[in-house]
């Protein structure tokens, strides 16, 4: 019987016949925290008695969700990290460096690998064929230290996807369109395995935003085989030679299959207050906005800024409707200056925050009031996830929020592009 | 044994609703986070909760965030389980690892308030109040050594690294 993608890298790992349901020891080639599950996770690795990572080169801790510091709370929390980087070898991924997910994706991850990250969105390099998942401190922490850890290897469900997106559709309606039709939950400790012809001609960038939700399906992982696409990705980051092919068999075997033909996809957006309550664009079109956020892990990357940008050049965003940028990383702020993407948004009168998690976990950068109505391009519109308990978030993709930026309330952004 | 009162929950209780990130700034301090325990979900839990309670949800509880500060703020309310119709596998993985037996079972049929009683060993939940008896799923053999350990952390110092026999 042939292996999923997930049977493939777990067995590989794991050196034995991992099949779905079986329980492996892998080994690790990449374990990270952000700064606000980081701490726990080094208190645990001095409880856990362990001296030394098994990898410092693979163990990374990433200033990323308060950064900088809003607070001295979580200033305290940067000291420690950045103290536990230096005496154990750690890398310390500084203030400004950007949102782990990115950085993981331009620099570190590569295919076949398994990656274990204290944030929930580490799912987001199945897009480079990763086996990447989330965890908690304390498991991330007898990871560092051990070098490996146990998975449940998942059942798959494979998503076929054929056709080509229509203008005004991108990944990010995609995934919203399959996580409103299996539910919030429709993936638990599954698989997400994406293929089909529509997956040819996909961009990385829409190829992470798709991974990095799948966790909202409740999924373990959302996995890519590698192929032409993420070899020039790889090439481009000045990693040729971390490039190998890896895809699921022809007759591995899956729980289900969904086809999703994406030509007949629309603009959708995920209404208050969960990720699964989705509809197209159009049913909450003219709802008023208070606040526009555009950027995050999920849609902060280069082209995401050049779809707000074309959208808003030449414009300014609605008196009434404040309009966020959080780039994903460092690199993405400067490739976005110098094609002029960044003045483009300023004229706009959008604010430029600094590269990180910016707004999207309500600890800063702009937390939302009592009655407040946010349109962002994150990933979670929990209640109370981004400041108040009575605000209230939508998600959508970056065409949308740049659309709706303008008019100051939902809009079909096939209306203005 | 474990015996205590049903806290009851709906369905899709995320971490948010836990402990949500407008108190990332108290992580490092447990004790003041562990006041706002579902605050977003029942403002008056944290008053109202006693040691031996149990949270009991429906489905898909403790989705979202990996933050294991979820887990553990239960956890140190007093909440000796958590019984759901289903889990979050990154929530399921916390718990055990913070030593909180999570249990999947058909919570429907248990009442806010009811009085329970739960055998980890036999798999059975006894709801006193209303007489009625639920079993609920295994839990996977290392997640039960962990459990029985107490938590990862003792599991770790006791055997060295994961057995899976």
């Amino acid at each position: 019987m042939g292996k999923t993608l997930a049977e493939k890298i777990l067995s590989q790992k794991s050196q034995s016949e991992a099949k779905s349901g079986s329980i492996v020891i892998a080994r690790v080639d990449l374990a990270f925290v952000q700064d606000t599950t980081g701490p726990l996770t080094v208190k645990q690795f001095q409880n856990s008695g362990f001296e030394r990572l098994a990898n410092p080169t693979r163990s990374v801790l990433f200033m990323d969700h308060a950064a900088p510091s809003p607070n001295y709370g979580l200033s305290n929390d940067h000291k420690l990290l950045r103290d536990f980087g230096r005496q154990s070898g750690a890398t310390v991924s500084e203030v400004g460096g950007g949102v782990c997910h990115q950085i993981v994706a331009e620099s570190l991850a590569k295919p076949g690998d398994v990656i274990i990250g204290a944030d929930s969105h580490t799912v987001t390099a199945g897009a480079l064929s990763a086996f990447a998942t989330g965890m908690g401190s304390t498991d991330v922490a007898i990871a560092l230290a051990l070098g490996e850890t146990w998975l449940r290897v998942p059942e798959s469900i494979k998503i076929v996807l054929s056709g080509n997106f229509p203008d005004g559709v991108y990944g990010k309606d995609l995934i919203l369109y399959l996580i409103g039709q299996i539910g919030a939950d429709g993936a638990t400790y599954k698989a997400l395995e994406f293929g089909g012809s529509g997956v040819d001609n996909m961009s990385m960038s829409a190829r992470l935003t798709i991974a990095n939700m799948v966790v909202e399906a409740g999924a373990k992982a959302g996995l890519f085989a590698s192929d032409k696409i993420t070899r020039e990705y790889l090439a481009s980051q000045g990693r040729s030679n971390e490039y190998q092919p890896i895809s699921s068999d022809d007759d591995a075997s899956y729980e289900k299959t969904i086809n999703i033909d994406m030509a007949k996809l629309e603009p959708m957006v995920a209404k208050p207050h969960t990720v699964d309550n989705t509809a197209p664009v159009t049913e909450v079109r003219g709802t008023k906005i208070n606040q526009v956020v555009i950027g995050t892990c999920t849609n902060g990357r280069l082209d995401d800024l050049a779809i707000a940008a074309n959208i808003l050049r030449g414009k300014k965003r609605h008196p009434q409707t404040r309009l966020i940028i959080a780039p994903a990383s460092r690199q993405v702020i400067l490739e976005s200056i110098q094609a002029g993407y960044i003045q483009t948004l300023i004229e706009a009168e959008a604010v430029i925050l600094p590269p990180g998690c910016g707004p999207c976990l309500g600890l800063h950068q702009g937390v939302l009031g009592s009655g407040e109505v946010c349109l962002s391009t994150s990933n979670r519109n929990f209640r109370g996830r981004m400041g108040s308990p009575k605000a209230f978030i939508y998600l959508a993709s970056p065409a949308t929020a740049a659309a709706s930026a303008l008019t100051g309330e939902i809009t079909d952004p096939r209306e203005v592009i | 044994m474990l015996k205590g009162r049903a806290l009851k929950f709906g369905d899709s209780i995320s971490t948010d609703h836990i402990i949500p990130g407008r108190y990332a700034h108290l992580r490092s301090n447990p004790s003041e986070l562990a006041k706002h325990v579902l605050e977003d979900a029942d403002p008056t839990f944290a008053a109202k909760v006693k040691p031996g309670d149990f949270v009991v949800a429906g489905n898909n509880f403790g989705l979202g965030s990996s933050r294991e500060h979820a887990a553990l703020v239960i956890k140190m309310a007093g909440v000796s389980a958590v019984l759901a119709k289903s889990v979050a596998r990154i929530f399921f993985r916390n718990a055990i690892n913070s030593g909180l037996p999570i249990l999947i079972c058909d919570t429907a049929k248990i009442n806010d308030g009811d009085e329970l009683e739960i055998d980890l060993t036999a798999g059975t939940v006894r709801d006193i109040t209303n007489g009625k008896e639920l079993e609920f799923n295994k839990i996977p053999a290392v997640m039960l050594a962990i459990l029985n350990c107490g938590g990862l952390i003792p599991y770790i110092k006791k055997y060295g690294s994961f057995k899976l026999e």
